[in-house]
């Protein structure tokens, strides 16, 4: 009762297989209510399959799915009322003009704000006469993101929402987004690749690859588990820093050192180089690419270990 | 032109299944019709006898095209030869448009486009495609006929007749994917063309003069407009007129040159019919899973409606002349008889009765075009985007279901009339309430293979569409055609056609109506609990 309360989306050990592949190998997923998850992971990890289990369009083969406290299978059709969802790749009824395909899925889903429906309109610049047909993947997105947008629902479900869209758009979904947050009431569940987006959303986020999740936490813990890049300028030679565990690709030359160093071992690194006599030093912090990159060309088998 | 023999090479590698079925249910269907000939008339004087009747009936010759002579083979064409030409524009036609626009809307083509090959590419294979197609077919329907024993001559003469009919459609489509912007209206501007084909070489044959020795019929020049008269006035098994032959290249050549030269006039994507802007915002109507269903579907139910009316008008009022011509001819009247399920009675009866199993057939052909929709939705992803919204999965099926039901009881209902006023108009005795109620009796036969549908579409969704036409093929060949082919009783009885009772010759029977409103039902459950449990596949 209380895990309801607390997690919009709660996956334990999911599974499922199509055929003799296995798109989801154990998976697991919490996204807390009212914060915006991302979920990330490189093309084939599972994404995708896992959002169409908890919208009961497949039916899982292991583990268990809570969607708002609920089956996402037995009781789809009840939960769909309270979320929106816009998929990745938007395919629209050729002959439905935009403006009609919205109110058609917000009505379905039990209801749209109109006024939220004109100013996101606006926002998005899309002029809702055209018929589907003629929209660019970008603008047949831009259909879906307002039908969503526009319904009052508690969780929004959106994969890839972006991946049509030009830079410009990009920002103005990231400011509806913000403001949707903001406003209260709503969780999002944000699958993606594009790590800046991420960054600038996601309070928390999963990494998932080859079906399981391999990451999860918020950005700062994560951050937490990559390595800062440090140049200095010595006075002169440091000791001990070759043996220190944890630092990384260490070069000195002329009184300057270069290395990666584990954020366990920060402290320690720092310390030793102020032995030493700091002239110079720039330090670059792990960015988001890293740890994904990490995580990307990893042998499948390793990747749960090596952490 | 350049990758049009590597494009040719993956339409045939991704027709692979879908081709040999064609090939090989046009070839066995061939050779029992050949077969049953043999059976059914042991002589040329009974041959003779049943054709002299059968020239006099402008509707008989309508429906089946002009006989050539008294010979087996001159049997067989008579018989079989007219749906054969139709069977293969079908094969024709839905190949060509799903190698070139269907292509091109699911976004296929702009891949292939982008890569080295040239602009004309797509519609060179899907042409050379159809040539190869066609040639194979045409081979092996000379091989079958060969097989059953007819004379050589007339086996090479339909064999090379089917190949440049099956070439003149393929061209025709070829023109239509060109022009219309979608697959579905490219599919049906070309069912339309061979519709049309079929009614213009009909009248021309009724309109035809039978030659001295009641027997063999010259046509009307109006035969001659229509790509399946050319095919039937090269004449197999009856002093085989070979120079026609040139008329069908000439045309397919034509066309092509036609379609190429529209691609140069036009963008990918883009039909020659421009799109225009549409509402701002959605009628009030449209805002359920019914009225979304209704709006996808308003323009194939118009299109049946107007095709089935003009049917049952004309059909009326052939009705007295029918009477007229039938009175002297048992053999005729027998061979009615047996298009309406065995049934004897007044002529002009029969002759409705015969009629109303074909609108039987167009009802539940219809209803498989309006529920494949169910599945060509999951393809493509428009089924995901309306089932993740509130609205569950049997409601969604019932929508399009309420459509399949309500417009094949509608289409039924409408020809009923439209036949009763044309029999009216030409001072016919039978009701028009009559008929409308023969015609509804049909209903339930056509709701049991729209039930078969939905259990495909349930159960095996990724063959549903193949399997979905197949039931509806079954049904007419083992159901209304069965005789004709010579199938067994067991074979004939799977076709829910072969239990409906041929009103208004005999009583409407509630028995084998309710049974088969039954196994509708059933069938629909059935199919209805599976795609619950299923996931969602495209």
């Amino acid at each position: 009762m209380s895990d309801a309360l607390t997690h919009a989306i709660h996956v334990e050990g999911l599974v499922k297989s199509f055929g003799r592949t296995r798109a989801l190998d154990g998976l697991d997923l919490a996204v807390r209510t009212g914060e915006v998850h991302g979920f990330l992971g490189p093309n084939g990890a599972g994404k995708t399959t896992t959002i169409r289990v908890l919208l009961g369009l497949l039916r899982s083969d292991g583990g268990t799915a809570q969607l708002l406290g609920g089956d996402p299978w037995a009781q789809a059709t009840e939960l769909h009322k309270r979320l929106a969802y816009v998929p990745g790749d938007v395919t629209l009824w050729p002959n439905l003009s935009g403006g009609e395909v919205i109110d058609l899925l917000g009505d379905l889903r039990g209801g749209l704000n109109k006024q939220r429906r004109d100013e996101l309109l606006t926002a998005f610049d899309l002029d809702p006469r055209k018929k589907a047909r003629t929209y660019s993947k970008g603008n047949r997105q831009k259909v879906a993101l307002v039908a969503a947008l526009a319904s009052d629902v508690e969780l929004l479900i959106l994969d890839e929402p972006t991946s049509g869209l030009d830079p410009l758009m990009e920002e103005v979904f990231r400011e509806v987004v913000r403001a949707e947050v903001q406003r209260g009431g709503r969780t999002v569940l944000l699958s993606s690749h594009i790590l800046s987006e991420v960054e600038a959303l996601c309070d928390r986020l999963t990494i998932i690859r080859d079906g399981r999740a391999v990451e999860t936490g918020t950005l700062a813990e994560l951050r937490h588990l990559t390595r800062t890049t440090i140049r200095a300028e010595l006075a002169g030679p440091v000791d001990g820093l070759a043996g220190l565990a944890g630092v990384h690709d260490l070069r000195s030359q002329d009184g300057q050192v270069s290395f990666a160093v584990d954020n366990t071992s920060l402290e320690q690194a720092l310390r030793l180089l102020a032995e030493a006599g700091v002239r110079g030093l720039v330090s670059q912090p792990p960015t988001l690419e890293e740890l994904f990159l990490r995580h990307y060309n990893r042998p499948a088998a390793a990747a749960g270990v090596t952490r | 032109m350049k990758g049009t023999l590597r494009l040719t090479r993956l339409a045939l590698r991704r027709d692979r299944v879908q081709l040999p079925i064609w090939l090989v249910a046009a070839m066995m269907l061939l050779y029992a019709g050949a077969a049953a000939v043999k059976d059914e008339f042991p002589t040329e004087a009974d041959a003779a006898t049943a054709l002299k009747g059968a020239v006099t009936s402008p509707a008989v010759l309508l429906m089946r095209g002009i006989p050539v002579g008294v010979t087996q083979g001159a049997l067989v064409n008579f018989r079989n030869y007219a749906s054969l030409l139709v069977l293969v524009a079908l094969m024709s036609t839905f190949l060509v448009v799903r190698h070139t626009r269907q292509n091109e809307e699911t976004g296929r083509s702009e891949l292939i486009g982008s890569a080295a090959v040239g602009r004309h590419a797509s519609l060179g294979a899907a042409l050379t495609h159809a040539v190869i197609a066609n040639v194979l077919m045409g081979l092996l329907s000379t091989l079958a006929l060969l097989g059953a024993g007819l004379p050589a001559a007339g086996s090479l003469a339909w064999g090379a007749a089917s190949l440049l009919t099956g070439l003149s459609f393929a061209g025709i489509a070829a023109v239509g994917a060109q022009v219309f912007s979608t697959a579905r209206a490219a599919n049906g501007f070309a069912a339309a063309a061979i519709g049309v084909a079929y009614f213009v070489r009909g009248v021309g044959d009724a309109l035809g003069e039978v030659g001295p020795d009641g027997i063999k019929v010259t046509s009307n020049w109006l035969a001659w407009v229509s790509p399946l008269g050319w095919g039937e006035q090269v004449r197999p098994y009856g002093d085989e007129r070979w120079w026609v032959l040139v008329i069908p290249l000439l045309f397919f050549v034509a066309c092509a040159a036609g379609a190429y030269a529209l691609v140069n006039r036009r963008d990918l994507g883009a039909g020659l019919v421009p799109a225009r802007l549409g509402p701002p915002a959605a009628a009030r109507s449209l805002l359920s899973p019914t009225g979304l269903a209704w709006r996808l579907h308003r323009g194939t139910v118009i299109g049946w409606l107007i095709g089935g009316v003009l049917f049952g008008y004309g059909i009326g009022t052939l009705g007295t002349t029918v009477n007229d011509a039938f009175e002297e001819n048992k053999g005729v009247a027998d061979l009615m008889g047996q298009l309406a399920g065995g049934a004897s009675g007044g002529l002009v009866q029969v002759f409705y009765a015969a009629m109303m199993a074909i609108f039987g057939v167009l009802a539940a052909g219809f209803a498989v075009q309006v529920l494949l929709r169910l599945r060509s939705e999951e393809t493509a992803g428009t089924a995901e985007a309306v089932l993740a919204t509130a609205t569950g999965r049997i409601r969604w099926v019932a929508s399009h279901l309420t459509i399949a039901v309500g417009g094949a009881a509608l289409l039924l209902a409408a020809s009923g009339l439209a036949m009763g006023l044309g029999d009216a108009s030409t001072g016919g005795q039978t009701s028009i309430g009559t008929l409308v109620g023969a015609a509804l009796v049909q209903l339930p036969a056509a709701l049991a293979v729209a039930g078969f549908v939905v259990l495909a579409f349930g159960w095996l969704p990724r063959i549903s569409v193949a399997l979905a036409w197949a039931g509806l093929v079954v049904s007419i060949v083992f159901g209304m055609l069965g005789d004709l082919f010579g199938l067994p009783q067991a074979a004939r009885d799977i076709s829910p056609f072969s239990h409906v009772p041929a009103v208004p010759v005999a009583d409407a029977a509630a028995l084998p109506l309710v049974a088969l409103g039954a196994v509708a039902v059933g069938l629909a459950f059935g199919g209805l609990a599976l795609f619950r449990r299923r996931d969602l596949t495209s």
